[in-house]
């Protein structure tokens, strides 16, 4: 067990291709594991709600291929987490069919394949409310109330290390992966050969984004993780990159409200006292970090829920009196569809670029609006044609809007397109909360099967 | 002398992105320990500033971090609604750190 190698080539797979000039550089170095983490809360609650991907099936092909022809040349496990964006049940059965597709395609030897699901029932979630365990909010939120969670699509569970080793013991040389920790794909081999908790977890935390931890900044290019029960070190396989450092410090407060903690299921990695060397040009060495067990597992859930089918309208604006009353232009057609479909029961809103329609509220220059402004119009409610309509009114009514003292008395905005257009139902994040569990693989049922030449049995 | 210069000038990295569905995170990174520290003892970011220049409440403000490893200020705000709900500027929330580029930053206190 002195040292084991695992390379990450591609933080969030499908989502954009991995380079592969320096995946096959990672590969000719020998690695003990290929693994990627393909999902993200990113992405908006939309796919997990619609039970879509966010990523071209193309582009998820193609890693999936690399990866796996990689791997089964080298005779080292393949790990993905969070298939298919969301890690719903049907994209890890999506992942799991490319997988036996590739090897038919291949005419690759036997190998096993296995695979876990984090789908959770929304009655086993009501049941622990009803239960009095409750379903906590993170990040502000108030606990899971029962209207909440029928408000709910779909529930995904992040799954820690633990389906990830049971498959692993189980000897699968590929696994998929449903919603899970990013680290957890890389911590559950570091553990599963038997390195320490503290520096498995760190492994992978700072490979869980692939190339972000290497600079200069360039995505999708693989790096190098190398445990052992001391240390962790990380090193870029790009010619272009260098892990450094500021690099591989500078990940650790990547994308999280705070650089020194990583709350898994099962504990918490502690990273306060870590201590970065740089061992050669490529190559920062990481020691001093802590794990700490939680007393109780509490499993994180995403949910989703849909408000409702969705138009996308746009307008433009160039006459500097209708910008500088742009509010009430905007009120004007609120108004109307008021009168059309009354208080309730349908959503507007207004992002109005060239103003703050990038920052809303928080934008410090709101009251300097540019010489021209892009109005965005969407339009929510329950069925497709309302929601038509209802962006319709929003966006045309702006063209009518009454301002005293206008002069252009022919329309107040001008139109790219005189049409609005159908985008993706709108959905909110319902869920950002824990549930204890008793057993961590409560909610994460496991599967395998051996796959020759794409006949799996 | 001049003694004013602005946050851009000093800093490497000027960012912000999600931190779950709920929170967006802003990291000002420097490439050495002095600009780092002149821009500590300056007193332009603070708790305080940043809710100004965001013109949020500070209730909002869920973290904020001096992290001495990465040369790095990081703090985390509350969004108002969860990342991508219809209406929602910036999903990715990575174009939020912008007023932040043209924080002016005292420099009278190098050396010091």
């Amino acid at each position: 067990m002195s040292s084991m190698k695992v390379i990450s080539p591609n933080g969030h797979l499908g989502f954009a291709p991995l380079k592969n000039g320096s995946f096959q550089i990672g590969v000719a170095a020998g690695p003990d594991i290929i693994a990627a983490d393909a999902g993200s809360d990113d992405i908006g609650p939309g796919p997990l709600g619609s039970d879509t991907c966010a990523s071209p099936r193309a582009w998820q092909e193609h890693d999936l291929e690399l990866m796996l022809l990689a791997a089964r040349e080298k005779n080292v496990p393949m790990i993905i987490g969070s298939a298919g964006d969301t890690g719903s049940n049907s994209r890890v059965d999506m992942f799991v069919q490319i997988i036996r597709d590739l090897a038919a395609k291949h005419g690759l030897a036997p190998f096993r394949l296995g695979w876990f699901y984090s789908e959770v029932d929304p009655e086993r979630v009501r049941s622990s409310i009803r239960a009095g365990a409750a379903v906590q909010g993170l990040d502000a939120r108030p606990d899971l109330t029962e209207e909440e969670l029928d408000a709910t699509d779909r529930i995904v569970a992040m799954a820690g290390v633990h389906p990830f080793l049971k498959l692993l013991e189980a000897g699968c040389d590929v696994i998929i992966g449903g919603r899970s920790s990013d680290s957890a794909v890389f911590a559950a081999p570091a553990l599963h050969r038997g390195f320490p908790e503290a520096q498995a977890y760190y492994l992978g935390k700072v490979l869980e984004c692939a190339s972000f931890c290497a600079e200069p900044y360039g995505a999708k290019e693989t790096v190098l993780g190398e445990i052992t029960p001391d240390w962790v070190d990380v090193t870029a396989m790009s010619p272009e990159q260098r892990c450094t450092i500021a690099s591989v410090a500078g990940h650790a407060m990547y994308e999280r409200s705070n650089p020194f903690h990583e709350f898994v299921a099962g504990g918490m990695l502690d990273m306060t006292d870590c201590h970065y060397d740089q061992i050669s040009e490529k190559t920062t060495r990481v020691t001093g970090m802590k794990f700490v067990p939680a007393q109780e597992v509490r499993v994180k859930l995403e949910g989703s829920g849909k408000v409702g089918e969705r138009f996308v309208g746009m307008a433009g604006i160039r006459d500097p009196y209708t910008i500088a009353n742009v509010d009430a232009v905007i009120e004007w057609a609120r108004t109307q569809t008021r009168e059309r479909f009354g208080e309730t029961g349908w959503e507007l809103h207004y992002n109005v670029f060239g103003r703050n329609g990038v920052m809303g509220d928080m934008e410090p220059l709101k009251d300097k609006p540019g010489h021209e402004l892009c109005i965005v119009v969407q339009g929510v409610a329950p069925t497709v044609e309302m929601a038509e309509e209802v962006a319709m009114t929003g966006t045309r009514q702006l063209f009518y809007a009454r301002l005293p003292d206008v002069k252009g008395t022919a329309g107040g905005v001008s139109f790219v397109l005189d049409e609005v257009m159908q985008a993706s139902p709108a959905y909110r994040w319902t869920l950002n909360h824990t549930m204890a569990v008793r057993d961590p693989l409560e909610l994460f049922p496991t599967f395998s099967e051996t796959v020759s030449a794409g006949v799996s049995s | 002398m001049n003694t004013r210069t602005t946050l851009a000038t000093l800093a490497k990295t000027i960012r912000s992105k999600n931190a779950g569905t709920d929170k967006i995170t802003f990291d000002i990174i420097f490439r050495e320990r002095e600009s780092y520290d002149l821009v500590r003892r300056s007193g332009a970011l603070t708790p305080e500033s940043v809710c100004r220049v965001l013109n949020v409440d500070p209730a909002r403000l869920t973290d904020f971090v001096e992290y001495d490893p990465g040369y790095a200020i990081k703090f985390t705000i509350l969004r108002v609604r969860p990342s991508g709900s219809a209406g929602d500027g910036d999903i990715f929330g990575a174009q939020q750190y912008a007023p932040f580029l043209d924080l002016e930053i005292d420099i009278s206190t190098a050396g010091a």
